[in-house]
């Protein structure tokens, strides 16, 4: 099994608005573009114009209907990924040492020659966030673009990673949640922002801002009509309306 | 064991080299940085210097490097051996395909080029497009706005001198309530998210009208789920609420529209002896041109018995028939709501004024020491266009926009240069009578009344597609849906050879697609087709190919010369007009060329004007040197930037380094509007002196906003009996309803089937494919590769359905067998699915129990190309009567259910795979 660190210096994770989320798949296929040529092996499409097509993604968007009481049903779209947990499980339950947490800045990344393929990981991931690669045989996770966000060979606007880069509506905040003055931290205090299933313990570094209340028009005054339009007809409503009377 | 790090190099090499170009994977021509490594695409991004994407990127942008890499791209040219339809075709080199193509053309050209009908399908190059066919001499060609958005496009003209999309779009920037009608995904695809997020993250409010709440609509911070066709009721019960209130602007309305303009008996507005338009200043109380400087328009006058146009609107929409509680029922959402919808438009546009410290001078010469802003915008597209009455209700979108105040003002709607441009600036259309030789103007315009419609002298309808006929007058953009029926109906006459471009009508471009496709199998008695001769573009195994009797294959975006000009539909912004190009970043591996090339090597072999030098010699090698070279007028070309000696914007010489200079640049060229000119264009002077200097029109232009239609009031009053030029009997009753010169709103043409198919049903396209040609991406697919039937609450109680289940949907037109799923945040009388997921089987290199193939459908088979008869045994087109609008969602089905099944109905023949090397 394999250890923790005892402390990160930074936790560098995401912040996602499901607020803001329109559900469009962006980030999806960014997070592939990047992953498939960056880190490790490629993200492996199999059978990709077949009768079954399945392929790895470190990120994907599951929209869901939820139906309050007192208002009309919703959508909200839900982009889920590895949320970097301080305890992860993923991490200790590896028997290899392939799984690990970075201690400078939390990440947690698989060390592919060190990966075995016995998918335990992916087992003790309550998020379903970790997917196996059916041709490299070594599991596959969001590496939070450790391979972007440090690269020096990449302008320094471009050092984030690619699903925030691309994120059309900037639903995708990327940052240190450790530093309490941090733009993400202070997103998280100013919105509600919450941990995914806290009451597994697993302290996940990615957080998410709750959707506004919907459909609650703010009581803008009934706009009053201008006078009795049936009683003074329509030229006294002329008058009025351009001010004569 | 102990906590332990490999060593990891964070710093990799990311590519040898970034190439930057245009997306091409829908509409929205978004800035790409195409990395390459070792010669071959390894990552593509958003470009951030780019206008319209600012570095942001969709789901299909990143996932264009699997397009260039598809198994369905064709690879060489090829001629029908089998059956038309079987897919069977042998392999020809590109001598002896433009041989054929010529051998087919040459004889129609000099004796009947209106037999040969030429449409594309999703391009972007139509100023060459319709050039080429304006030198051949058909009337028949146009692109396919007809089953898109014309509607929005043409009422939008019509009314303030643009629309949404490529003509303008919200101040994303300042604007404090945004209203969204009917959109699941748009053109503007990237800038309307990034604009939405704007908004969000500003706290402004978002409100959505759509029977489907997905997408926009779903993190609207509130949901109208209104009836589907309905639309135009609604926003006209909206401009009731707000007129009750008097929440209008009436400076607005007197300065810039022409609401103050005087109705004359004839039902047209007075115009003085100059022919300009009249108005009352209220100063004098004598009539003055509107222009004078000083004029004060009265927008209560009477003069000499007619009243103003403010007058009549306000009395129409003022009738209790538009009260909320006349019309909530039909529309689905309640009167109070309806209020309250009118009530926070007021308070965003009068309670929250904006005001930006930037004088100005109006076209009167009055001087504005600041410009004032009412920051409520709207944006709609093809949801509220796409029925029987769409062009009506565009123009009464636009109307709602006009009496808040809000078009062209800070925070409201915003002109994208080079619009604005008023309706009678655009060109009218041109037809060849019959006889060959150049037509002398383009095909598409906007008619000024019945003398611009495209008749021949007895009264027909000149073009195959009836566009400009008494039919729908108004068809700015064709109808591309009619062109198939009408050519396989010979009405109104038979054709010899269809030349398509990237136009899937073998499949979901088309309404009734089974009928379709014996349309264009079918044999006259002689044993020859009745279509004799097509000739298809495309870059993929599309449905449409095996229908072809000559392929001429595309490139993909990636591998060619592409230029998005602003001769056309360029990437303008609000404050900024920009135009843009595409370049081979990648070589073909293959033996295809680009479309574009190729039309100009026709366009020389058949001498067509502008495509050939005075020795008759090819005048330009490619698309690139026609790009670069061609001139539309004197030193206007394609593009606008680095013209002449390379330091001249919008007109020059050509430059033969302009391309170049494109390159370096990104791809792309911006001229900024001056900060003078940037609100109120219509009739800022600074604005329209910049459009002068920039070459988008020759001299100011300023006009009022149409709120009274003087061409919808003379095709009107055609219908009433007057003037020459008269429609058929038959077609009186439904032009005097659709043509009213103020917006209106009636049923769409669908409701008659309403009694036996009480439930609505539409199509949406999913983000991740909209206006896309590769929703067969090896990415794309496993996001979007299933399109149940979603059913509302209602509808999935009442039958009893259960996950698993399938359902029969019949409508007057036929019946499909399909998968159905619930959704709870729709419409109650509304069912709706992803549109053009369902594939036929072998196309778009697919493998033949492709879910698509199986599991996927379209709702294209439920819609017919024509109205029911109503008793005059004629059959007229399923489209907006106005401007011709295919009117997909006037669609009328009932639902049953059914046991679960292994295959969609209905359910085609393989085709062949026609990508895979042989």
């Amino acid at each position: 099994m394999t250890s923790l660190p005892t402390h990160t210096d930074r936790k560098l994770g995401l912040v996602i608005d499901l607020d803001t989320c329109v559900g469009c798949h962006a980030c999806v296929t960014a997070c592939k573009g990047w992953n498939d040529q960056g880190y490790g092996a490629p993200l492996s499409d199999q059978n990709p114009y077949g009768s079954d097509p399945s392929g790895v993604f470190l990120n994907r968007v599951h929209s869901y209907e939820v139906q309050p009481h007192d208002t009309p049903a919703q959508i909200i779209n839900f982009p889920r990924s590895c949320l970097h947990c301080d305890d992860a499980p993923c991490v200790t339950v590896c028997p290899t040492g392939a799984s690990y947490k970075r201690a400078e800045d939390g990440i947690v990344l698989v060390n592919e020659s060190a990966c075995i393929g016995c998918g335990l990981c992916a087992w003790a991931c309550p998020y379903g966030a970790r997917e196996m690669d059916a041709d490299a045989g070594v599991m596959k996770k969001c590496t939070l673009c450790v391979d972007r966000i440090y690269n020096e060979n990449l302008p320094e606007e471009d050092r984030e990673p690619a699903c925030v880069r691309t994120c059309p509506t900037g639903a995708r905040h990327f940052g240190d949640l450790a530093d309490p003055e941090s733009a993400v931290s202070r997103l998280v205090a100013k919105r509600g922002g919450y941990d995914l299933m806290p009451e597994l313990g697993t302290k996940p570094t990615n957080k998410y801002l709750p959707p506004r209340k919907k459909d609650r028009p703010q009581e803008a005054s009934l706009l009053a009509p201008l006078l009795d339009i049936q009683a003074t007809g329509f030229a006294g409503w002329l008058d009025r309306v351009l001010g004569k009377i | 064991m102990t906590h332990h790090q490999p060593h990891l190099d964070t710093s990799p090499p990311v590519s040898d080299e970034i190439r930057r170009t245009t997306c091409y994977m829908c509409a929205c021509r978004c800035g790409i940085n195409v990395h390459l490594k070792s010669g071959k695409v390894s990552y593509i991004e958003g470009n951030r210097a780019h206008p319209v994407n600012k570095g942001v990127l969709c789901a299909k942008g990143a996932s264009g490097i699997k397009q260039i890499t598809a198994p369905s791209r064709l690879r060489s040219p090829l001629k029908r051996v089998g059956p038309r339809g079987s897919g069977a075709f042998e392999k020809i080199s590109w001598d002896e395909a433009l041989a054929l193509a010529v051998a087919w053309m040459k004889p129609l050209q000099d004796t009947a080029p209106e037999k040969l009908a030429f449409f594309t399908g999703r391009d972007q190059s139509q100023s060459l497009t319709s050039f080429w066919a304006q030198g051949f001499g058909t009337p028949n060609y146009a692109a396919h706005g007809g089953f898109c958005s014309v509607n929005m496009a043409a009422a939008g003209i019509y009314t303030i001198g643009g629309a949404f999309w490529e003509f303008g779009q919200p101040d994303w920037d300042h604007t404090r309530l945004f209203v969204l009608f009917g959109v699941a995904e748009d053109h503007d695809s990237n800038p309307i998210k990034i604009g939405i997020g704007k908004l969000k993250g500003r706290g402004a409010k978002v409100i959505g009208v759509n029977p489907i709440r997905t997408g926009y609509n779903a993190v609207a911070d509130d949901w109208y789920g209104i009836t589907p066709g309905t639309d135009g009721l609604l926003i006209l019960s909206l401009i009731h609420c707000l007129l009750e209130a008097g929440k209008i602007d009436l400076p607005y309305l007197a300065q810039w529209t022409n609401a103050p303009c005087l109705v004359g008996p004839d039902g047209l507005l007075l115009r003085g002896e100059d022919g300009k338009l009249l108005v009352v200043d209220t100063a004098t109380g004598q009539p003055a041109a509107f222009d004078v400087p000083g004029v004060q328009p009265d927008l209560g006058a009477v003069w000499q018995g007619s009243r103003t146009v403010f007058q009549h609107l306000a009395k129409r929409y003022l009738a209790p028939d538009h009260a909320p509680e006349a019309v909530a029922d039909r529309v689905g959402i309640t009167a109070p709501r309806i209020r309250a919808l009118a009530a926070e438009l007021a308070h965003a546009a009068f309670d929250q004024t904006i005001t930006i410290d930037q004088s100005w001078t109006d076209f009167r010469g009055t001087r504005h020491a600041t410009m004032v802003g009412r920051p409520v915008s709207f944006h709609a597209m093809r949801g509220i266009s796409a029925h029987s009455n769409g062009f009506q209700t565009a123009r009464a979108l636009h109307l709602l926009q006009i009496i808040l105040g809000t078009v062209e003002t800070p925070g409201g709607y915003h002109f994208k240069p080079p619009y604005p441009k008023p309706f009678d600036a655009h060109p009218v259309p041109h037809i060849m009578p019959r006889g060959s030789g150049p037509l002398t103007g383009p095909h598409l315009g906007y008619p000024r009344g019945p003398e611009h419609l495209a008749l021949l002298p007895d009264g027909s309808p000149a073009r195959i597609d009836k566009a400009f006929s008494w039919e729908n007058p108004l068809s700015a953009h064709g109808l591309m849906h009619m062109v198939i029926a009408n050519a396989h109906a010979g009405d109104p006459y038979r054709i010899d050879t269809l030349f398509l471009y990237m136009a899937n009508m073998a499949w979901n471009s088309s309404m009734n697609t089974a009928a379709t496709m014996d349309m264009l199998t079918a044999k006259d008695g002689a044993g020859e087709y009745v279509i004799p001769r097509i000739i298809y573009s495309d870059a993929y195994a599309s449905e449409m190919v095996a229908y072809a009797d000559l392929i001429l294959p595309d490139t993909t975006y990636m591998e060619r010369h592409d230029c998005i000009s602003m001769l056309d539909r360029p990437i303008s912004e609000p404050d900024a007009a920009g135009d843009a190009i595409r370049w081979p970043v990648t070589e073909p591996d293959r033996d295809v060329r680009g479309f574009q090339s190729v039309l100009i090597d026709l366009g020389a072999r058949l001498a067509l004007p502008g495509f050939v030098d005075t020795e008759g010699a090819p005048k330009f090698a490619n698309y690139a040197d026609y790009i670069t070279r061609h001139e539309r007028r004197a030193g206007v070309g394609p593009l606008m930037g680095w013209r002449g000696d390379g330091t001249a914007t919008g007109r020059g010489a050509p430059n033969p380094d302009q391309l170049d200079r494109y390159i370096a640049n990104g791809g792309f060229f911006q001229a900024h509007v001056p900060d003078a000119a940037r609100y109120f264009k219509p009739w800022n002077r600074a604005y329209q002196d910049w459009a002068v200097e920039m070459g988008f029109y020759d001299a100011p232009q300023p006009y009022l906003f149409s709120i009274w239609s003087e061409p919808m009031r003379r095709f009107h009053a055609a219908a009433e009996g007057q003037g020459d030029r008269q429609p058929p009997e038959a077609l009186r009753a439904r032009l005097k309803q659709a043509m009213d010169p103020l917006p209106i709103w009636y049923p769409p043409f669908g409701e008659v089937a309403a009694a036996a198919y009480p439930v609505h049903a539409l199509t949406q396209r999913p983000m991740a494919m909209y206006h896309s040609w590769g929703s067969q991406n090896a990415w794309l697919r496993q996001i979007h590769g299933r399109n149940p039937l979603y059913l509302p609450t209602k509808i999935w109680a009442k039958h009893g359905f259960a996950a698993g289940d399938w359902a029969r949907v019949t409508s007057p037109n036929g019946e499909i067998v399909v998968p159905v799923e619930h959704m709870a945040a729709l419409n109650p009388h509304t069912v709706w699915t992803w549109n053009a997921i369902g594939k036929r089987k072998g196309a778009w290199g697919l493998d033949q129990n492709a879910p698509e193939a199986t599991k996927g459908f379209l709702l294209n088979h439920l819609i017919s190309e024509l109205l029911p008869e109503q008793g005059d045994g004629l059959r007229w087109s399923n489209s907006d009567p106005v401007t011709g609008q295919a009117a997909w969602f006037d669609l009328r089905v009932r639902i049953e259910r059914v046991d679960a099944q292994m295959q969609s109905l209905p359910a085609f023949g393989p085709l062949p795979d026609l990508g895979e090397p042989s």
